[in-house]
């Protein structure tokens, strides 16, 4: 099975005389071979006589950067320039494992010292092979712009003349990595190469894919959530020219499996409007009844339950705080769609028992896995007969991690015998979920006699994501998922507890950009900003006064308030607050400046973040992905999310599921600190401070407390 | 058939004259640069130029194109070198880039009409369109920037 994909891949890379591969095998030791079908690793770096230098990128590009910043690592150690290689990015073939997928911010933080090791060994063996070649010590070449130099006598030779000498030499297990102050091209800012692409329309997306004798489809799916079909009447659909097929296909996402009516036909714009004619009767299994207004009353009153503990730390239950010491606060938040500008598509054609898709997606891996959740198992097709053309992603936020576009596209393709491209309207994508469920945090804490935090309790009550995805979830454990990082924040406070009171609901949900941080960071960094003011003094030295020990968070609001003048007093009508968030992905923070004008409106005049990375591979983008973040948090604070009535997505678009668009953007001043400690993540750490730190300057100029979101830049008082 | 002018080509395509521009460039004509997002003039993905005004192509039916003059972002410059796209290039804004196509033809628009736009100038012209990677910040400081190099362009020329 793994050789017929290895030959595959193979010729897909297109190897022409004497080359070499380097890879890591799976205990992450640098591997070399000259016939890559027989050996048992991941290639990462090709090298080819005629000098073409190759290397793999295995992490989708969605407009993170990581087209650029994986091959980045590689190169450093290879010491070659950007320009000099060739990037190819893999497309789930069995060779690079199941690792090819971007998420999680997770492409560089687990890759950062493995794929400089690969970059590392393939210099060490080709010094030694020119050393060889030229009867001298190694000690005394260098590499350089992907050739070898003698030091003394100024002799070269370009790593391509050198693969075939290098092919006899062991390779090193142990290569010495750079000193970071001797690296080109790490923590500078290198240029991406897909923004070119990117300017003249030539980047290739999901959508844009054309396959020779192509049709189009699309699918109508019942409204109502929980809805199953009873009949359709396709006549006047099929007396519509261009109409080549209509049939019912199904869809998975997590637990869920739906049924949908697929129309075929010539044009997205024939199938689009035949869709109007297709008469279908749901049963609607009585889920027709739910609405959004219904279920966060149920949810509040769910905040009663003692639900299931997470973290017990210290007493809190035994502790004695006098009620005038002891506070609580109810914290809500909404469900948000992903709205990647990409419409969720995917090109499918299925020839026989063989499959071939072409689409957008963060989980490539999950195209060709054999797992029981790859998409193989899931569409009936054996993993080897799979193959993916994975294309720039318009978006991802998460939305892409979920396949049930491509579970449903190939279902689709089924029903023909020619390529398919399946099209979701803006509407289907705004309204089909999965979506990111709302959290609710009841929160309490009390202070000791000496007027120190002593307890803290954060009890979050929410659908589960876990319920979502698997069918034999076990509800008596407390879904991690939903308790992202409320029991892992720096701050000393000697009891403290979690608590999960799980909700029922039959609405696929999904992880979205930083997860549930993004939602649980607005209350317990909120409340934790409340308990300040409670105990009378500044956020920023509250919070310092909990992190009495050295910590990445301590340092992080060191910097904030260095940088923000913090100490400095605001006149009267602005205000700033502060958050910081650390969290699986990574770790940062932010402040937040505000201004209350006298008609009672907000605006935010500045937005200040500091994130902690330990080591940047290319700074400006790691700017542009936490001035992205923080538009991105803006928009889940204060403009309206999802909601549903009779069963349905009462939002269809953008004009009632609004953007933040350039007008709203704030100024944003990111800095970043890379000190060599811990590599952390890059896309999602920059989004959960910033809703809290917004609610929090908006309480110093105001004195309005936002403990609900989405809220308005607005204030009452 | 409908005869459309796109890019100073010339094509005769088969469409149902109610057919949305959007789709007649992408699946017709060919040209996948111009995007679609939302489909009701609401993202602005899909922004060409006809007869040198931007339009909403998801809203514009082909057959109010017929024999005008369409450009789209594959025909926004020859070699990438407009100086949005040279500005775009430098400031390094895209991130997943879908949108940009868009972003492009509306700032090209703002920048013909007002050579030296302000910061509420750039957010009045642009507000139509959404960039869900939130790149906003990059794009007023590269259109100030394509200002620059139109100005230089211009004494050079």
């Amino acid at each position: 099975m793994e050789e017929i994909s290895r030959r595959h891949f193979i010729k897909s890379a297109g190897t022409a005389g004497f080359a070499i591969w380097l890879g890591l095998s799976a205990k992450g030791n640098p591997l070399m071979a000259m016939d890559i079908a027989s050996a048992n690793f991941s290639p990462y770096i090709l090298i080819e006589a005629s000098g073409k230098i190759t290397i793999f990128n295995t992490k989708p590009e969605m407009g993170q950067g990581t087209l650029q910043s994986f091959p980045a690592l590689i190169a450093e150690e290879l010491e070659v320039s950007m320009d000099q290689v060739i990037i190819k990015q893999s497309n789930g073939e069995k060779a690079f494992g199941g690792g090819q997928s971007a998420g999680g911010s997770a492409s560089i933080r687990t890759n950062y010292l493995p794929m400089r090791k690969v970059g590392a060994a393939a210099k060490e063996v080709l010094i030694l092979a020119a050393a060889k070649i030229w009867g001298v010590d190694a000690a005394e070449c260098y590499a350089e712009n992907g050739t070898v130099i003698h030091r003394a006598s100024k002799k070269m030779l370009p790593y391509g003349k050198l693969i075939e000498e290098a092919s006899k030499i062991e390779l090193p297990k142990n290569p010495k990595l750079k000193d970071p102050k001797d690296f080109k091209i790490l923590g500078k800012t290198t240029k991406r190469q897909d923004i070119p692409l990117k300017t003249n329309g030539t980047a290739g997306f999901g959508i844009d894919v054309k396959v020779p004798g192509m049709l189009y489809a699309v699918v109508e799916r019942s409204p109502v959530f929980g809805a199953t079909l009873k009949s359709y009447d396709a006549t006047a659909v099929l007396k519509i020219a261009g109409i080549k097929k209509v049939g019912p296909i199904e869809r998975i996402v997590g637990k869920y499996k739906y049924t949908g009516i697929a129309i075929i036909g010539n044009s997205y714009w024939t199938v689009s409007q035949a869709r109007k004619k297709l008469k279908v009767v749901w049963e609607n299994n009585g889920h027709e009844t739910f609405n959004t207004v219904d279920y966060e009353n149920h949810l509040r009153k769910l905040a009663a339950e003692p639900g299931i503990t997470g973290k017990n730390i210290g007493s809190v239950e035994t502790m004695q705080i006098s009620p005038e010491n002891t506070f609580e606060a109810f914290y809500e938040t909404p469900v948000v769609a992903h709205h990647p500008l990409e419409p969720m598509n995917c090109t499918a054609h299925v020839k026989g028992d063989k499959l071939e898709i072409w689409t957008s997606t963060q989980v490539a891996s999950a195209m060709t896995g054999s797992g029981p959740n790859d998409l193989p198992k899931q569409v009936g097709f054996a993993p080897e007969n799979v193959k993916l053309n994975n294309q720039f992603i318009g978006g991802g936020f998460g939305r892409r991690l979920y396949f049930d576009y491509i579970v449903e596209a190939v279902n689709v393709a089924k029903l023909v015998d020619v390529p398919v491209k399946l099209i979701w309207s803006r509407e289907d994508t705004t309204t089909q979920g999965p979506f990111r469920p709302m959290t609710f945090s009841k929160l309490s804490a009390g202070f000791s006699t000496d007027g120190k935090l002593s307890t803290f309790q954060h009890k979050v009550i929410s659908p589960s994501y876990f319920e979502s995805m698997q069918a034999n979830y076990d509800r008596t454990k407390v879904d991690t998922i939903m308790m992202e990082g409320i029991a892992e924040q720096a701050y000393e406070i000697p009891n403290l507890k979690t608590t999960y009171v799980r909700a029922d609901l039959h609405i696929p949900v999904a992880a979205w950009r930083s997860v549930t941080s993004s939602t649980l960071a607005f209350a317990h960094e909120g409340f934790i900003d409340e308990l300040a003011y409670k105990a009378k003094k500044d956020p920023m030295e509250f919070r310092l006064e909990l992190l009495s020990k050295p910590s990445d968070t301590k340092k992080v609001l060191l910097k904030l308030k260095e940088v923000s003048n913090w100490e400095q007093k605001l006149p009267q009508g602005k205000g700033r607050g502060v958050a910081v968030w650390d969290f699986f992905a990574g770790l940062a923070g932010q402040i937040v400046e505000v201004s209350h004008h006298p008609d009672k409106t907000i605006s935010i005049d500045k937005v200040i973040a500091v994130i902690d990375l330990g080591a940047v591979v290319n700074e400006d983008n790691v700017k542009n992905q936490v001035e992205g973040a923080i538009i991105m948090a803006l928009g889940a604070a204060t403009k309206p999310g999802i909601t549903f009535k009779d069963g349905k997505t009462v939002e269809q678009n953008f004009y009632d599921n609004p953007m933040v668009r350039i007008n709203e953007a704030p100024v944003v001043e990111v800095h970043i600190l890379a000190d060599g400690g811990k590599v952390k993540g890059v896309g999602e750490p920059g989004l959960p401070p910033f809703a809290p730190a917004l609610a929090n300057a908006i309480f110093a100029a105001s004195g309005t407390r936002f403990r609900k979101m989405p809220f308005d830049l607005k204030t009452e008082g | 058939m409908i005869s459309l002018n796109v890019n100073d080509q010339n094509f005769d395509i088969d469409a149902d004259p109610d057919m949305p521009l959007l789709w007649a460039i992408r699946d017709l004509v060919g040209l996948t640069g111009t995007k679609y997002g939302c489909g009701v003039a609401q993202c602005g993905a899909c922004v060409v130029h006809l007869n040198g005004e931007a339009v909403r192509s998801c809203i514009t039916k082909v057959s109010r194109a017929r024999g005008q003059k369409i450009r789209t972002i594959e025909g926004l410059s020859k070699n990438n070198d407009h100086p949005l796209q040279l500005a775009w290039n430098e400031v390094n804004v895209p991130q997943c880039g879908y949108c940009h196509s868009g972003q492009l033809m509306s700032a090209a628009v703002l920048l013909r009409e007002n050579p030296n736009p302000s910061d509420a100038d750039i957010d009045q012209a642009m507000a139509g369109n959404i960039c869900r990677c939130g790149t906003y910040l990059r794009i007023r400081k590269a259109i100030h920037l394509a200002a620059e190099l139109q100005k230089k362009g211009e004494t050079k020329g």
